[in-house]
């Protein structure tokens, strides 16, 4: 267990290590440049004005360094728990961009994400077991999943917020309240966010219906299903364990989902205008923020590993398989 | 692990459950002024100003301040007024100039900030005393302002190496006054890295209130100085100024009137009915400032002025005004300067009928013949007189449909004279680096905005040295040691001064003939000041002829934006 443990670590330190390297890179081979943006949005009526507050604000962020010395800075800042100023959001700390945003996306994802995965896997191994529901779930996920989202989030927008007036069409909460405990405020914010939630919800959940169903047809025809009805086991028995080897590869699956989950879903909060990081990364990206470009990116990074990490355990647990493998190992 | 995933169910059930319950409430309407909501017939809901995350409180950055830091928070001492181009007292009582370089100012006595301080001279000197830091937006009047001093509490005397006339009243407006026992510790660090979120105390008719990433809202300051001075109430008790969302959410928010007014970039459609504009027929806006087509002057044949002239012959403005705008700005002046000086008779009328120049296909192409652009392989588009073939690029940010349209047009019509220019939309950020590096062939570009002197416009136009980088002016890289040296005379005048006037108009005619003959840019409408306001719960909004400027955006208050908040009046009921 140790050792098996310890590899993980290191392959995940590497992998953080090159990660954080390409994170820094890429705002860099954007063409554009964040101070020039910056000195462009105070439109000084002076050039010698310009170019002093261009120089100062280049030596602010320490891009007159060389590039290797402009690398080594960004990882000491970085291990210093520092992510930097955000250009676009001058002069705010991108931390505290990243975690003003970071609320909204995490109750918009994490339950749209979840609950997909819980409902779509029921519903996939329903459908496995009966034809009838087959014959309505399979198609009606096909057609989730294929809708382009932008469209599906369009037409619900249309539909329950314009013709119907359910519903509002966009932002965090109404524009006219004041945060608080009161029952009025917390049913607008539910308010807002059950619109982007409902259209994550139904994109999602198709995938994981389709792939359960099908997960589970495979495993009941397997040896061990046969061999266990032969044996004349109770066929709710044997849906069971189906269901139970099933589940594994959807276990990965929702790692994955929930590692991105940190950098928003740039698409639903474009369209609904909710206050995430998807569109922090929209900002940062036409500001040229290079700074909470990099920490966006990073937030997202650490959360792929950190999911994957957490699978990796849960596997341990969930998979007798990985257990005796690991035995083995260890001997 | 079954049984506990057997709670999501009925967790699932709640949500839909609050979800619905909220559908019904907002049935109810808004308005009741219980406690966590902004009474509706005393807030006021604007967007159109805000890009970024309202995280600026400091007012000596140039500029990306959140809505309202500058007007509503911290105030200036003059204010300007875009009608008869005259400085109107604020913060300052009276200014004048007591001899050819010394001005002394007059502060209002009773004014105090909002932690209970009186506002004096001492602040006002804090404040000029601010451009000895080199990273200061306005440092560059260290080189011409000598000295600053508080003669008393209230007079402020400022004597000058070299009194720039023009420049210097337009600090006057449009830089606001800092408070020194909250700055001068800030002033000793790095005062341009200050969020000033920390020291919000201001002078204005607003206080802070509180904000999000979506929005800030200030409150009115019922001390406030101007109340009694000036006789001006503000009507908004509340301000909410929402962030910029696309053209698609604010239309509809301003059809429900959940906004009040919208200081973005709309289609001229939506005007109708409830929603109306400051003119209340085309075209519906105030000139803010004007759009021209800039040709790289260091490239041919854009290097040839003939051809630069040709171009501005060929393109047909009330076209682009019509299909782009639908009406929404006009054809701009041929001397590229704005309606207010136009008003004020500083167009030398006989400079334009004899070198200026309208929308003319055939004379475009009669230019173009004499200097020697011809089609010499038929291929449609002329050639240079070195017979090389011409091929223009005209780059517009994508996205920014009115431009886009804009430049189509450009292209046709530049097409239908023989040369040839095709568009192309990249990305915004990439539009502002080559225009900064001079890496294009043409570009348009909107960034002469009214002031108090028309040196504005030709400091856009002709400013002098032309350096690698070009961040605000001259983007055309156009080199006219003459006509630099005209418009830095310029400079030093002040409009509507009666002793200087007849030296006013004589450099401004010579600029005129300038710019008709050398074309360095070619102007071509006024863009506008956009504002598009819903009369549902304010009425009276400023209008043509006489209203102020209807607008939240920063820089505007000190144009008398800010008496846009004196004169709506909430609808009754």
């Amino acid at each position: 267990m140790g050792r098996y443990l310890g590899r993980k670590v290191l392959i995940y330190a590497l992998t953080l290590f090159i990660a954080v390297t390409v994170n820094w890179l890429i705002p860099r081979f954007m063409p554009g440049d964040p101070i020039g943006q910056m000195v462009g949005r105070q439109r000084p009526t002076n050039p010698e004005a310009a170019a002093r507050l261009h120089a100062y604000y280049t030596d602010l962020f320490g891009l007159e360094q060389p590039l290797w010395r402009q690398y080594l800075n960004y990882w000491r800042e970085l291990l210093s728990g520092n992510l930097g100023i955000s250009t676009w959001s001058f002069p705010k700390p991108v931390s505290e961009v990243i975690l003003g945003a970071l609320p909204y996306t995490l109750a918009l994802l994490l339950p749209a994400i979840l609950l997909s995965w819980y409902v779509g896997n029921k519903l996939g191994a329903m459908a496995a077991r009966r034809k009838a529901l087959d014959n309505t779930v399979l198609p009606v996920s096909y057609v989730l999943t294929a809708t382009p989202y932008m469209w599906l989030a369009m037409l619900m927008i249309w539909f329950f917020a314009i013709q119907l007036g359910w519903f509002p069409t966009s932002r965090g909460y109404s524009g006219n309240l004041v945060p608080n405990w009161s029952f009025r405020f917390i049913n607008d914010l539910a308010g807002h966010w059950f619109l982007p939630f409902l259209s994550l919800f139904l994109v999602a959940l198709g995938g994981w219906a389709i792939g359960m169903r099908n997960l589970v047809i495979y495993e009941l025809e397997a040896d061990y299903a046969n061999y266990l009805s032969a044996l004349g086991a109770p066929s709710r028995l044997i849906r069971k364990y189906a269901f139970r080897n099933a589940v594994l590869p959807q276990i990965t699956g929702l790692a994955l989902q929930l590692g991105v989950i940190i950098g928003g879903n740039v698409l639903v909060e474009v369209v609904f205008g909710y206050p995430g990081l998807g569109l922090r990364i929209l900002d940062a990206i036409t500001a040229r923020d290079w700074f909470l470009l990099q920490g966006i990116l990073l937030f997202i990074v650490i959360g792929v590993l950190v999911c994957n990490f957490i699978v990796d355990i849960v596997y341990v647990w969930v998979d007798p398989r990985t257990r005796t493998g690991l035995q083995g190992a260890s001997v | 692990m079954r049984k506990r995933m057997r709670y999501l169910a009925p967790l699932l059930a709640m949500t839909l459950v609050a979800a619905a319950g909220c559908s019904e409430d907002r049935g109810g309407g808004g308005g009741d002024g219980s406690d966590g909501e902004f009474p509706r017939n005393e807030t006021l809901y604007t967007t159109g100003t805000e890009w970024a995350d309202y995280s600026n409180y400091n007012p000596i950055a140039g500029g990306g301040q959140a809505t309202g830091v500058l007007g509503l928070l911290y105030e200036s001492l003059f204010v300007f007024n875009t009608q008869t181009a005259e400085l109107e007292p604020w913060l300052a009582e009276s200014g004048e100039w007591v001899d050819d370089t010394t001005y002394e100012i007059r502060l209002r006595d009773g004014v105090t900030w909002t932690d209970g301080e009186a506002f004096n001279a001492d602040d006002v000197v804090f404040t000029l005393d601010l451009r000895n830091i080199p990273e200061v937006p306005y440092s560059t009047m260290a080189e011409w302002v000598d000295t600053v001093e508080a003669v008393d509490d209230l007079t402020v005397r400022v004597t000058f190496s070299d009194p720039r006339r023009a420049e210097w009243e337009n600090w006057l407006f449009e830089q606001q006054i800092a408070a020194e026992h909250l700055w001068a510790p800030k002033a000793q660090g790095a005062i341009m890295d200050e969020r000033g979120d920390d020291v919000r105390v201001g002078t204005g008719p607003y206080v802070y209130h509180s904000n999000t990433t979506e929005r800030i809202v200030w409150e009115r300051n019922d001390d406030w100085w101007g109340t009694e001075a000036l006789g001006l109430e503000m009507k908004p008790r509340y301000i909410v100024d929402f962030k910029n969302q696309s053209n698609e959410v604010v239309i509809g928010q301003l059809q429900q009137a959940e906004i009040d007014l919208s200081n973005n970039f709309l289609p001229g459609e939506v005007i109708g009915g409830d929603i109306q504009a400051y003119n209340s027929e085309p075209p519906y806006m105030i000139p803010a400032n004007t759009a021209y087509l800039i040709p790289n002057t260091t490239r041919p044949p854009l290097d040839d002025a003939d051809f630069r002239r040709a171009m501005a012959f060929a393109i047909n403005v009330t076209d682009i005004v019509d299909t782009a705008y639908a009406g929404l700005v006009s054809a701009a002046d041929p001397t590229g300067l704005l309606p207010l000086w136009v008003d004020l008779g500083l167009v030398d009328q006989q400079v334009v009928s004899e070198h200026g120049f309208t929308y003319d296909q055939g004379e475009a192409e009669s230019i173009l013949e004499s200097a020697g652009y011809v089609d010499t392989d038929d291929d449609g588009f002329r050639e240079t007189p070195d017979g090389e073939p011409i091929e223009l690029t005209l780059q517009v940010p994508a996205g920014w449909t009115d431009w886009n349209i804009a430049a189509e047009i450009i292209a046709e019509n530049l097409q239908a004279v023989g040369i040839n220019v095709t568009t192309d939309f990249p990305e915004a950020a990439v539009v502002d680096e080559i225009r900064t590096s001079g890496d294009f062939d043409l570009i348009l570009n909107n960034w002469t905005e009214l002031s108090n002197t028309p040196w504005t416009t030709y400091n856009y136009l002709f400013r002098l040295p032309v350096q690698d980088q070009q961040p605000s002016q001259n983007f055309q890289r156009y080199e006219n040691e003459e006509a630099w040296e005209l418009t830095q005379q310029l400079g030093h005048l002040s409009v509507g001064d009666p002793e200087t006037d007849a030296e006013l108009r004589d450099l401004l005619s010579q600029l005129q003939e300038i710019s008709f003959t050398e074309m360095p840019a070619i102007p071509l409408w006024y863009n506008g000041l956009w504002a598009q306001w819903n009369t549902t719960y304010w009425t009276n909004w400023p209008t043509a002829p006489d209203g102020p400027p209807p607008t939240m955006w920063n820089n505007y208050k000190e144009k008398r934006a800010i008496l846009m908040l004196s004169q709506i009046e909430p609808v009754e009921g």
